[in-house]
């Protein structure tokens, strides 16, 4: 299992789900009609380090991050 | 240095810790940027989530990029609710000289507002209302839209 969090204004709560990759995950989300708009603008990071392809391979306890736009300041 | 406060900024406080801090290591050059709230559109205070594992990361990157520089960042944000006309962020650059801090102060506050994973809300009727229009996208957004 891996642990999905939805940062900042997404406002969901996380969730665990089987994925053996990014892609998975990507997958698994598109079918959540809630969470496919969001997908398009959120960034992504595994274990808390932001990634820049889906070729990532996963692991047990991972941790995913989706990070939407954001405004500090 | 990353401080994080829950509320309003206490400028004149953190300014002159900076401050001291800076004269003690010999710095010539000490440049701060100050965010305050703006009153616009009826709202009362702005409102911010932060994710600290990579806002530190992200500023940890920035202080090795000064540092090579010969130069030292500090910054401080604020949790939660900032009400009109108090102040939720402060950044500061050191150097020797000041040609390096001018630079870095752009370069760092304007990446500050594309990439810290910091999100902003305004505050109306006591909602928190997401500030989307205003918001960036972070480099590489998209990547799960398959």
């Amino acid at each position: 299992m891996v642990r999905v969090e939805f940062l900042g204004p997404i406002g969901k709560e996380p969730i665990e789900i089987e994925a053996k990759s990014l892609k998975e995950v990507a997958q698994k989300l598109k079918s959540d009609k809630e969470m496919s708009k969001w997908l398009s603008e959120c960034a992504v990071a595994v274990n808390d380090k932001l990634v820049d392809t889906l070729d990532v391979k996963l692991k047990e306890g991972d941790k995913i991050s989706l990070l939407p736009p954001v405004c500090g300041g | 240095m990353l401080e994080l406060y829950r509320g309003p900024l206490d400028v004149d406080s953190i300014f002159s810790s900076w401050q001291k801090w800076g004269k003690d290591k010999n710095f010539g050059a000490f440049i701060t940027f100050v965010g305050t709230v703006r009153e616009e559109e009826g709202i009362e205070a702005l409102s911010f989530d932060v994710y600290e594992p990579i806002l530190k990361k992200w500023f940890d990157d920035w202080q090795e990029r000064a540092n090579e520089k010969g130069a030292y960042l500090k910054m401080a944000h604020s949790i939660g609710d900032v009400p009109v006309h108090t102040s939720s962020y402060m950044a500061a650059v050191f150097s020797p000289k000041r040609r390096v801090a001018l630079e870095l102060i752009e370069d760092f506050v304007e990446d500050f507002k594309a990439s810290a994973p910091i999100w902003k809300y305004d505050v109306v009727n006591g909602e928190r209302v997401y500030a989307r229009d205003r918001s960036q996208k972070i480099k590489g957004s998209g990547l799960l839209d398959i």
